[in-house]
């Protein structure tokens, strides 16, 4: 195809009380498209409960080139990690 | 064993099996990633059905029939599928007409299917409404894409349409088996839903901005085993592992 339709992420939740999860792109020409696509290519062996899609060009992602100062900062301080208590066993999904 | 039966659910299953196949040619072959995988999902979902269908047909006909015997090792004339569904993928116009025109019909008939009283045949119908209902949301997106498209693609969608229309009319034409069956609240009354049928595709195809065919003239056979030359060829592909190496097991 030279030309291609838009890119579309994909969202899937796969249980009901779970979130939504990124799993994947796909090319579609408009948002429901996106969504039969998505069902087709992501959810044909019962991975999903519900779809969201996105277009690409709508995420703002972070420069990885920033890295250091975004995120380096937050590796040397542990008392930030709620590390420090039990979970109890019945708290599932943290 | 109940010939009529056997012939009713081969009447219905022929023709899952044989458009199954024909979508299953565009395995790696679609138009787009998307389109191919969803275009062998359906290939799969009709399979599925076929297998229900041939499972019980199988235990009808007894004398150790299995389900691959009578996919896989009857002629060219003992197949009862519609000449619609083994037309060929001439273009993505054709396979989305061919499959619109099947889908609309498959599941009104798939509806009626559910009150049999014969609950095998029920219970398959009540299972496949699901997918088919997939199938034709899919197949009447596409045709009102196409057709409400750019000039290529309304061009090449009408063109489908016009071609395969004269396949339609044998959708509702009845065997003796089905006349049987229906008698004894079995077997679906297709004629019943001829109307409704002419109106549903109606209404896609104004959206579509699609003309609707003034063809008169229509080709029918398939359902007495008389087909077009093209599923001769879809059998031997079909066909060629068991007659290659017969009772072969995957």
């Amino acid at each position: 195809m030279k030309k291609n339709w838009p890119l579309w992420e994909v969202f899937v939740r796969s249980k009901n009380g779970l979130e939504h999860r990124h799993f994947g792109s796909l090319h579609a020409a408009d948002a429901e498209m996106a969504l039969e696509n998505a069902r087709d290519v992501y959810t044909r062996r019962n991975e999903g409960v519900s779809i969201w899609v996105v277009e690409s060009k709508n995420i703002t992602a972070s420069n990885p080139e920033n890295n250091g100062e975004l995120f380096e900062p937050a590796q040397d301080k542990i008392y930030r990690h709620p590390t420090f208590y039990d979970l109890p066993d019945e708290v599932k999904h943290m | 064993m109940n010939t009529n039966l056997y012939n009713y659910i081969l009447g219905i299953a022929d023709n899952s099996l044989i458009l199954g196949q024909r979508l299953g040619e565009l395995c790696g072959h679609g138009p787009s990633l998307e389109i191919d995988i969803a275009c062998t999902n359906i290939s799969l979902d009709l399979f599925g059905q076929t297998r229900s269908y041939y499972q019980y047909a199988a235990k009808i006909k007894e004398e150790g029939t299995t389900e691959d015997d009578i996919a896989f090792l009857r002629r060219e004339r003992e197949y009862m599928n519609l000449l619609l569904v083994e037309q060929p993928n001439r273009d993505f116009g054709h396979i989305m007409a061919r499959q619109f025109l099947f889908d609309v019909y498959h599941l009104l008939l798939l509806q009626e299917l559910e009150k049999s009283r014969d609950m095998t045949l029920a219970a398959i119908a009540k299972k496949s409404i699901k997918e088919v209902s997939y199938h034709l949301r899919f197949s009447s997106d596409w045709i009102k894409r196409l057709g409400d498209g750019i000039e290529e693609s309304h061009q090449r969608v009408q063109t489908a349409i016009d071609s395969l229309w004269t396949y339609t009319d044998e959708l509702f034409h009845q065997t003796e088996a089905d006349k049987v069956m229906i008698e004894e609240g079995i077997g679906v009354d297709v004629t019943k839903f001829k109307d409704d049928y002419l109106k549903r595709v109606t209404a896609i195809l104004e959206e579509a901005t699609l003309k609707i065919p003034e063809t008169k003239w229509f080709q029918k056979g398939g359902k007495q085993g008389i087909h077009t030359e093209h599923l001769g060829y879809l059998l031997s592909d079909l066909q060629y592992m068991q007659r290659t190496y017969p009772n072969m097991e995957w």
